[in-house]
């Protein structure tokens, strides 16, 4: 279970989280909705460790265990996964030595034995066909000259070879066309199961019925201010966010 | 009793008289006569110091507050030598040749006999290559006869244990004729304890339609000094290849000046330098476009930890006949310390109006969101960095066709990582 309590977090020395509770049973997934410049993403960085973003108060554990005091790569190992509102591109890092290394370190910390270049290959090629992505991408450097859709299938590539236990997905619908909506949904859809929670941020209750979220939270001014079942998102889509209710 | 003690270029004319008589080919007047009007340019010039503009950012006080002794030293027997890296290598002992321990291609004219390089020898009128002129005892000549391919040789300079200074002054003479091809992979190695001066001097003709590809690998001792300069022309439709990996040494200086001399000639200079704490290490290129529909390439990548320097200083001249002309530089310093220090200066001078010329220069840090990027992927934040720092170099690196180059440098930014103590991914 992740479990978040009374969360603040500050960037350059503004406040942006201002006490995020939340909790996300495991084997649930929970979508996270709210306005531009809400704290969205800032608070997936926090809960993936970004240098910068500094918490002033509060706790977040995933199973029992506190994130908040890790390095990114030591969650990343717990099985904590961010797919990045906007993937960074790495020139001179080939797509297949990033991939590899990042999983044979994920296999490390989960305690499997990493595979050589040729039983990558035969996994990646498996994994890039079910995403219809084309094999010379892994040959490119890392997201450079990715299309934004391309970038965004990167990041569910990604996803599915490292099999993570917590998924967030930081608008990972934005940019992609309908086929490849389905696709990442697939993606996320075939990894969920009872071990598997995700929390699933989007602006678009369209990504919302291909997952089929839970719960769904409205995440406004640093703080959740509501939270509902699935009809919330399609609700909100109707009606937008208005002024904050009373919780 | 008291003895002089001569430092600086006081003690290296001092060296000069003391062995003329000795030096290889005193006897031939040719070679006495040049070698008298170098020690009278070294005099008069001495060792640069920063007010001398081409010097500004590189400090000889190391090299000048140092004695060496005299290079004439029995060759040691017991030298430990590196693994050939191709099936000929010429070997090179404290400045001297060891035919004992080298092989050459048939193919190609070898000789490093002094008497063989009259009318060959040039001398630039630079401090440094006239201090090699002065004092030089051996280097190869390398004579690739019209339209033979002489195939990859190494060549190596290897510096002996020494518990005393010694300086030595390579020089090396390569001739290509119309459509010859070679390619040299040059390595200059010295034990970690020892502190030597090396001073190789190139001067390379490259004739119409020939290339030279010519790699080096300067991995000189902790404590050593190098000071080298290459001096090439390329006639029409020659290619002169130069890849320069900067990685030993205390303080080293890589000139390179190459004169682009007939229609359609090329010139690469790639060139990574990788150093650590202490390390002080400056590539001045100098590129002449003397004549017309002539392209040139520079990409220079600079990694620095610890208190460290690097230097570039890049200068294009195209002259006014060079129309046509196709220049880049690119030269570029990622800091992995805040107290390394990079300085650059690209230097344009374009007196022909038809011509496409560019440079760039960029210092930076590693970038952050790269590092996150990485770490979130679960890579340790050491091995994040070891990619990043690859992957930085790759651009340099990756003209490099040539496989045994190409492995020989891996090795080598894999061992100067190792021994920043990173691990590599
Ligand atoms: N370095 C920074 N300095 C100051 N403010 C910052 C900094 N980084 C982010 N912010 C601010 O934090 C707020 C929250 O940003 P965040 O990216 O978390 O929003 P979001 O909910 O993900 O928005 P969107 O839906 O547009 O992706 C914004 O107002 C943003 O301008
Ligand atoms: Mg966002």
């Amino acid at each position: 279970m992740l479990k978040i309590e009374g969360l603040t977090a500050t960037v350059d020395g503004k406040e942006i989280l201002k006490g995020i509770d939340l909790e996300v049973p495991t084997g649930e997934v929970h979508a996270i909705m709210g306005p531009n410049g809400s704290g969205k993403s800032t608070l997936s960085y926090v809960l993936a460790g970004r240098d910068g973003y500094e918490v002033t108060g509060g706790t977040a554990t995933f199973d029992g265990v506190d994130l908040l005091g890790k390095a990114p790569e030591e969650r990343a190992a717990l099985g904590v996964f961010l797919a990045f509102q906007y993937p960074v591109e790495l020139p001179g890092v080939g797509n297949a030595n990033f991939l590899r290394t990042a999983l044979n370190a994920v296999r490390r910390g989960r305690g499997e034995s990493e595979l050589d270049a040729m039983q990558f290959l035969k996994v990646a090629r498996a994994r890039m066909k079910e995403l219809s992505m084309p094999e010379d991408m892994l040959k490119r450097g890392v997201n450079v000259g990715f299309s934004g859709g391309e970038k965004k299938r990167n990041e569910v590539l990604q996803m599915a070879l490292l099999a993570p236990k917590l998924a967030i997905l930081d608008e990972t619908d934005s940019g992609l066309d309908i086929d490849a909506l389905k696709v990442a949904a697939d993606g996320v859809n075939a990894l969920r199961g009872p071990a598997f929670t995700a929390l699933v941020i989007t602006h678009y209750q369209r990504l919302l019925t291909y997952i089929v979220p839970d719960r769904v939270h409205v995440l406004m001014g640093g703080r959740i201010v509501r939270s509902g079942g699935k009809e919330l998102a399609l609700e909100l889509e109707a009606s937008g966010y208005g002024a904050p209710q009373a919780a | 009793m008291s003895q002089v003690v001569h430092t600086g270029a006081e003690g290296f004319l001092h060296r000069y008289e003391g062995l003329r008589e000795r030096l290889p080919g005193a006897r031939l007047p040719w070679l006495a006569a040049l070698r008298a009007q170098a020690a009278e340019s070294f005099r008069a010039q001495g060792f640069p110091t920063r007010r001398v503009e081409a010097w500004h950012y590189t400090d000889l006080r190391q090299v000048t507050q140092a004695t060496f002794d005299e290079a004439l030293t029995a060759v040691e027997d017991d030298i430990v030598l590196p693994k050939a890296r191709t099936a000929n290598r010429v070997v090179f002992v404290d400045g001297r040749l060891r035919s004992d321990l080298s092989s050459w291609p048939t193919m190609a004219t070898v000789a490093s006999q002094i008497g063989r390089i009259e009318g060959r020898i040039a001398l630039p009128d630079e401090p440094m290559a006239a201090l090699n002129t002065m004092l030089f005892e051996d280097g190869m000549l390398l004579n690739i006869p019209a339209g033979t391919d002489a195939g990859v040789l190494e060549i190596l300079s290897i510096a002996s244990e020494s518990a005393r200074p010694t300086a030595f002054h390579l020089r090396h003479i390569v001739r290509l004729h119309e459509g010859a091809k070679l390619t040299v992979l040059e390595v200059n190695q010295g034990p970690a304890a020892t502190r030597y001066l090396h001073n190789p001097v190139w001067q390379v003709e490259v004739g119409e339609g020939a290339s030279f590809t010519h790699a080096r690998l300067q991995q000189e001792g902790a404590l050593a000094f190098q000071l080298g300069s290459i001096y090439a022309t390329v006639a029409a439709g020659g290619t002169y290849d130069n890849f320069t990996l900067n990685a030993g040494g205390r303080l080293v200086r890589n000139e390179i000046h190459a004169t682009l001399t007939g229609t359609g000639a090329t010139c690469h200079m790639n060139g990574a330098q990788l150093l650590g704490d202490g390390q002080h290490a400056d590539t001045t290129t100098f590129l002449d476009h003397a004549a017309p529909g002539c392209a040139s390439r520079q990409t220079y990548k600079t990694v620095l930890t610890g208190k460290s320097r690097g230097v570039f200083q890049g200068k294009i001249l195209v002259r006014q006949a060079a129309q046509q002309t196709d220049g880049y530089q690119m030269n570029q310093a990622l800091l992995l310390s805040p107290d390394a220090e990079m300085d650059s200066k690209p230097q344009l001078e374009i007196y022909a109006d038809d011509v496409k010329c560019s440079h760039g220069a960029t210092v930076g840090e590693l970038d952050a969101d790269q590092m996150f990027y990485l770490r979130a992927r679960g890579i340790s934040e050491a091995a994040a960095r070891s990619m990043l720092v690859r992957a930085f170099l790759q651009e340099a690196v990756e003209g490099i066709a040539d496989e045994t180059l190409r492995g020989a440098l891996e090795t080598a930014v894999e061992g100067w990582w190792e021994r920043q103590g990173e691990p590599t991914p």
